[in-house]
């Protein structure tokens, strides 16, 4: 099989937040015999809180981020899921209104880039699924989770709007009974836990202007996690991480119970079940201690 | 913006194979009257590809239990009156088909009220919340029209496109009920309200927008509280796409002057100063913006997560290369100020 190369987006969090998200998703890479080209001129996407004071500009830096993934010739993949929202929502805008696309070129031809829209826009989760396969990684296994309850918690932008979301990768899913997540801890050979939280929003974009309502959704989705047994949870998104890991006793003052699980990251979980060693996942810069490791 | 599906267009009719499938029914039953709890009715019944959710509902209604009760009205997916729910999924019963949903979902469906805890007689639920806020923002032309007017107004082709799909609502109450925000803040105006405030915020006839826009972004029930969770884009079928028109009435405050200084409005704008000065975001410096002095109340969550290596300093922040770049786009395609 050919050698999958991708332009990785690392998103802001990866670098300051959540480093074992970025030690993990390499970790896993070099494991799974990808190549990842990192996009060390890329900006931060906005994070849709840009997109609420300056629409334009906020498509203007993404399609520049998206152009250097154009000038590598690859697939940029994306690691959080918000980054992989508003990078596949300025390609979509621009892919579909000439007019448009026609302006942000204008500026970014400034700094001597184009636009053009020929490279694919996918989450990590989704190449893997897409381009290696369930399969594939089921026979990769050499430490198989069999141990564990997983919950998944999917995080809204890489299954919402699904319209949009569908046009990034070949596995369709959909948004209302997710599968992907889940198929990958069975891949794993972990076992999910169902609950109805798993698709729900973690309430992160409104930590700072309603922290009692992000709180109030982060803790009904730990708690609800709980209730399934789960031994810990597992998500694809960097953002959802930080709000279910980082603060659970607001989480737990907000509902009225106390609620903790352990948080992985999708690719920590991909990492153990991979053989890659806990350091290489850096489990220790987890809030909530990781302690069945 | 919902989850399309494939249909069988343009096939005629005598050549369209009706197909049947058994399908489980889970049907939320309650009355507020006589029950303590909500409990499950089960149902196993043949449907065919021909039947749409209301059909069945009918039947459940006809043919098991006269007692069974549901809202329901035009049967063409234009009044609004028949929004449920099928595995979560909010679902204009009239105009979806049984197949679409056992194909999403396979054959175990549940059917229950938009909002269960509003739940009045099975499917039937208390909107009375959905038209509150619904009034509340108020959703009519407001304008100074003279009793004998000199010469029409009138609206061109393009203004009238900047109403959007935001006119195309009939107030199913579908988005308001996806919404996780309303369930958890009572006084959270919801996305139907702001979808509609954004129909005539966009009207160029509308003269109250200025006004309509200060109260839309209040704290605690305003804009701002909307947590991008994108559930309302995936209700809506009509393809409203809710969200999109709480983005536009966003900048709209800032495009029209009428933003004013708090936590929200200045998180969104330090994502620019951020951009400008690192290429990337500084995580901590953001937070400081946005809070100010009240950046004290975060201290106890910064200190953990600096001692477990989550937290770079200003200085060791790893600029992006090209930096030069980004600054040159921001000064030449900023359109906002704030």
């Amino acid at each position: 099989m050919k050698k999958l190369k991708y332009a990785l987006f690392t998103g802001c969090t990866a670098k300051q937040s959540t480093p074992e998200q970025m030690m993990s998703t390499l970790a896993v890479a070099e494991k799974l015999g990808i190549e990842l080209v990192e996009l060390t001129e890329a900006s931060c996407c906005g994070a849709s809180h840009l997109q609420d004071y300056d629409d334009f500009l906020s498509l203007v830096l993404n399609a520049r981020n998206i152009a250097y993934a154009e000038k590598h010739d690859l697939t940029m993949v994306t690691i959080c899921n918000t980054c992989q929202l508003n990078t596949a929502m300025t390609k979509h805008r621009l892919d579909n209104n000439a007019e448009l696309k026609a302006r942000v070129n204008e500026k970014l031809d400034e700094v001597g880039l184009e636009y053009k829209g020929t490279s694919n826009i996918t989450h990590f989760l989704y190449a893997i699924i897409d381009d290696i396969g369930l399969d594939k990684v089921k026979e990769m296994v050499v430490t198989p989770l069999s141990q564990f309850n997983i919950a998944p918690f999917y995080g809204c932008h890489n299954i919402r709007p699904s319209e949009l979301q569908n046009e990034t990768h070949k596995t369709p899913e959909n948004p209302y009974n997710p599968r992907s997540l889940d198929d990958l801890i069975i891949a794993c050979g972990g076992a999910t836990v169902d609950y109805e939280e798993k698709n729900k929003c973690c309430g992160f974009h409104v930590e700072l202007q309603a922290p009692h309502t992000s709180a109030v959704l982060a803790g009904k989705a730990v708690a609800g996690a709980m209730d399934g047994n789960a031994d810990w949870i597992v998500t694809p998104c960097p953002l959802c991480h930080l709000k279910l890991d980082t603060q659970t006793n607001h989480l737990s003052d907000a509902i009225g119970r106390e609620v903790a699980l352990p948080v992985l990251h999708m690719q920590q979980m991909l990492g153990l079940a991979l053989g890659c060693t806990h350091e290489q996942l850096g489990f220790k810069h987890h809030i909530e201690k990781v302690n069945f490791v | 913006m919902s989850l399309k599906l494939e249909h069988t267009k343009g096939e005629p009719m005598s050549t369209h194979k009706i197909t049947t499938q058994t399908v489980n029914f889970k049907v939320f039953r309650f009355n507020a009257n006589e029950d303590y709890l909500p409990y499950y009715e089960d149902y196993k019944m043949e449907v065919t590809s021909e039947e749409v959710v209301l059909d069945v509902l009918n039947r459940i209604k006809w043919d098991h239990d006269g007692s069974f009760s549901y809202r329901r009205s035009c049967r063409h997916g234009i009044c609004g009156t028949c929004a449920i729910k099928v595995n979560g999924r909010a679902t204009l019963a009239c105009k979806e088909r049984m197949h679409d949903m056992t194909e999403l979902f396979g054959e175990e469906l549940t059917i229950e009220p938009l909002s269960t805890k509003r739940a009045v007689k099975d499917l039937i639920i208390d909107k009375g919340d959905f038209w509150e806020k619904h009034d509340a923002i108020h959703p009519y032309l407001i304008s100074d029209v003279q009793e004998h007017p000199e010469h029409e107004h009138i609206v061109t082709p393009d203004e009238a496109e900047q109403l959007l799909e935001a006119d195309l609502c009939i107030q199913c109450g579908a988005c308001h009920y996806a919404c996780p925000v309303v369930e958890v803040n009572d006084d959270f105006f919801g996305p139907a309200a702001f979808a509609k405030a954004y129909r005539f915020e966009a009207d160029v006839r509308d003269d109250a927008t200025d006004e309509r826009l200060q109260e839309l972004h209040q704290e605690k029930q305003g804009l701002w509280d909307c947590v991008k969770c994108f559930e309302c884009a995936e209700a809506c079928p009509k393809d409203v796409n809710p969200i999109d028109k709480i983005t536009k009435l966003h900048q709209m405050l800032f495009q029209r002057g009428v933003a004013t200084s708090n936590v929200a409005t200045r998180h969104a704008v330090a994502f620019k100063k951020s951009i400008a000065r690192f290429g990337v975001l500084d995580e901590g410096g953001m937070v400081l913006y946005s809070e100010g002095p009240a950046i004290v109340k975060h201290l106890p969550l910064a200190i953990k997560m600096f001692a477990k290596g989550k937290i770079v300093p200003p200085w060791g922040i790893t600029k992006s290369d090209n930096l030069d770049e980004i600054q040159k786009l921001i000064k030449s395609s900023s359109t906002a100020k704030f």
